[in-house]
């Protein structure tokens, strides 16, 4: 087990560094095509030459690779590499705050987001799934089966606009109309944008758009599990030793049904993060999806390249940890 | 052992002079899609403590759906119990609610399965599968429990039980794991043990050890023995009697002793004929012709005469043949007995 996990650190290595070349060559030739990015932080005006100059070699783009379309700028891909694992420096913005502080401010809130999101469709989706597994062709599984394609179906974009519009706006505007709702549910987690004074409460519609999606498929992915392992030999086992229906489903089926669950959450940590970005934007919540997006839009690579470098890092260690969870879930896994 | 028993409810009405088991013109069906399938038509047998009934038939006649409509364990839907008595001590255990027929279950009627492999789940330790038994049977901690897993790994015989409770089955072999399954189902001394072809996935020198295991744990506990099976080898050995189904129904009902000299009808003829014998070597295998009929569609009459080389115009019209009194200890379902069996 442990040399398994070695070698999978191991094998961030080139990951790592493939993703960060990947990044700053995108960023680069944004930069190359579209011009010098400073030049947005004087807005209308034309800025003297000399200051552009100065604020511009100060930050890092003063490079003249980023002058020719196409060069890959390998010098400044190693200066930044070496910045980074040596010094533990990711650069600045353009506002010249540090790009870790940035991370350290945005990510509390994407957390919080992917925490609502995952468990959401865990519990949710696990419990549908179960359900209708347990009585395939019946109502609930019927119901479960429709309404998992129909959100399937729907691009979260569309699910994130539509939900703000109509349970942010709409009906949050209905619930604010009544005296008796407490602020916390009417302002808070009908609110329909993030909003600063009720941290958590504002992020709970925004975490289960982002998780709605993965929902569906949880549920779906545990329905089918359960329908095949009910029928299993070791359930009928079970059965025969007199335990009660509660301990046959709950402990000697879902075990063994989760197994494919799990991979598949584990898998969705990913996907949630890029649904983040997404999700952050529409409901405009301060976090690293946001942070991204506009850093993208202003062509601020060092934050670019730094917090996705951070993000692909999470998603790496979180994909360890299903596998080391996998093996706990199912004893015939082992890693040597 | 004072700790037996605590748990243990009192099931009412037991008469502890009954039999063990009395199965009273058992049916079952299955409702498909593509119509009924009459799983079980009519089985009745008994069984003594201490007896071992054999339950012999190709595949598909019935004998594991009877064994789990004993156990209470049809998949239902599709299966249906639709009529009989399953008695238990003379409870009828189709009468019973569900949670007085659990308690039936592993207490008083255990079930070994086919394939161990598939039959223990892939991820509790076989200790946690044996100890579970106790801790919800008969209310024991987890320690205790444990200690008596390890006490059932030593009865039947699996070497190092202290170190290979904590194992996972798949890390033991195929016999292995028949045996945990034994160990299993006698955690809670049944009165009867119902072996679904205990032997089947198992090579032969295993299968003999397996068998003489279960004989002697059953002899130890004077148990009733249930043991579904189509190797006639294995009936010959350990048998005290024997019912053969075919296509739902016990065909012919005798001693062991009585049905291997002289079987009274032709199905039972036609498997004994089927046996390889190394007298007869370099000649062809006899086999009994055609296939067993769907379940969703026996014919009338006889469901074996479309095979039978004695069948006649009678043979192939309802009613079917009911059991003929062929000596005052067995029975068989043919129009012509008397010339089956005389026929030797």
């Amino acid at each position: 087990m442990g040399r398994y996990v070695i070698r999978r650190l191991l094998q961030f290595i080139p990951t790592v560094l493939g993703t960060m070349f990947l990044l700053h060559y995108i960023t680069s030739l944004a930069i190359q095509f579209s011009g010098n990015p400073v030049r947005a932080l004087f807005g209308d005006r034309t800025p003297p030459p000399a200051l552009l100059e100065a604020i511009t070699e100060r930050l890092g783009y003063g490079d003249p690779c980023l002058d020719q379309r196409g060069n890959p700028c390998f010098g400044l891909f190693l200066d930044r590499l070496q910045n980074i694992f040596f010094h533990f420096d990711f650069g600045i913005n353009l506002r010249q705050r540090d790009v870790t502080d940035l991370v350290a401010d945005a990510l509390p809130f994407t957390l919080k987001l992917l925490v609502i999101a995952i468990v959401f469709e865990a519990v949710v989706g696990i419990a549908a799934g179960v359900l209708a597994g347990l009585r395939g062709g019946s109502f609930t599984d019927y119901l479960v089966k429709i309404s998992t394609v129909f959100v399937i179906s729907v691009p979260i974009f569309v699910l994130g606009v539509v939900v703000r519009e109509f349970v942010g706006v709409k009906f949050g505007n209905v619930l604010r109309g009544q005296e008796w709702i407490p602020d916390v549910i009417s302002v808070g987690v009908f609110a329909p944008v993030f909003k600063q004074e009720y941290p958590l409460a504002s992020l709970i519609i925004p975490g289960m758009v982002l998780g709605a999606v993965s929902l569906a498929t949880t549920a779906r992915l545990t329905r089918t599990s359960i329908m095949e392992n009910i029928r299993a030999d070791y359930v009928r086992t079970a059965r025969a030793k007199g335990l009660t229906n509660k301990r046959v489903i709950g402990v000697h089926t879902l075990r063994n049904s989760l197994i494919p669950v799990i991979t598949f959450l584990g898998v969705d940590i990913g996907a949630a993060m890029a649904g983040a970005v997404v999700t952050e934007t529409i409901f405009n919540v301060p976090g690293i999806g946001r942070l991204v997006t506009f850093s993208a839009r202003t062509g601020e690579s060092s934050v670019v390249v730094g917090v996705v470098t951070m993000l692909v890092l999470v998603v790496l260690l979180a994909n360890l940890l299903v596998d080391i969870l996998y093996a706990v879930l199912d004893p015939r896994i082992r890693y040597e | 052992m004072t700790d037996v028993n605590v748990k243990m409810d009192a099931l009412a009405g037991v008469d502890p002079n009954a039999l063990p088991l009395q199965v009273k013109n058992l049916q079952v069906e299955f409702r498909t899609r593509n119509g009924i399938a009459h799983a079980v038509n009519g089985v009745s047998f008994d069984l003594r403590a201490g007896e071992t009934r054999a339950i012999l038939g190709e595949s598909g006649c019935g004998k594991s759906v009877t064994a789990q409509a004993i156990m209470g364990i049809l998949d239902s839907p599709p299966g249906f119990v639709t009529g009989g008595e399953i008695l238990y001590r003379g409870v009828d255990l189709l009468k019973l609610p569900e949670s007085e027929r659990r308690k039936v279950r592993a207490n008083r009627i255990a079930m070994i399965f086919q394939d161990a492999l598939s039959a223990l789940n892939p991820v509790f330790t076989v200790g946690f599968q044996l100890a579970e038994l106790f801790r919800k049977h008969r209310g024991m901690s987890r320690q205790d429990s444990k200690a008596r897993a390890i006490e059932l790994l030593d009865l039947v015989k699996i070497p190092a039980a202290k170190q290979r409770v904590n194992d996972y089955p798949h890390q033991f072999s195929g016999g292995m794991r028949q045996r945990v399954m034994i160990a299993m189902a006698l955690a809670l001394d049944p009165e009867v043990l119902i072996a679904d072809e205990p032997t089947t996935a198992l090579d032969v020198t295993v299968q003999a050890q397996i068998m003489a295991l279960l004989a002697e744990l059953q002899q130890e506990r004077n148990m009733g023995l249930v043991l579904i099976t189509h190797d006639m080898g294995v009936v010959a050995d350990v048998a005290d009697r024997i019912s053969v189904m075919y296509a739902g129904r016990v065909i012919e009902e005798a001693g062991v002793d009585e049905i291997y000299a002289s079987p009274a009808h032709p199905y039972t003829k036609g498997l004994l004929e089927s046996i390889p014998r190394l007298d007869l070597k370099g000649q062809e295998l006899s086999a009994i012709k055609g296939l067993p009929p769907a379940l969703t569609n026996i014919p009338p009459g006889c469901a074996f005469n479309p095979r039978c080389r004695y069948a006649q115009e009678v043979c192939r019209k309802d009613p079917a043949p009911t059991l003929f009194q062929v000596s005052p200890s067995r029975t068989a379902a043919c129009h012509f007995w008397k010339e089956v069996k005389g026929d030797e």
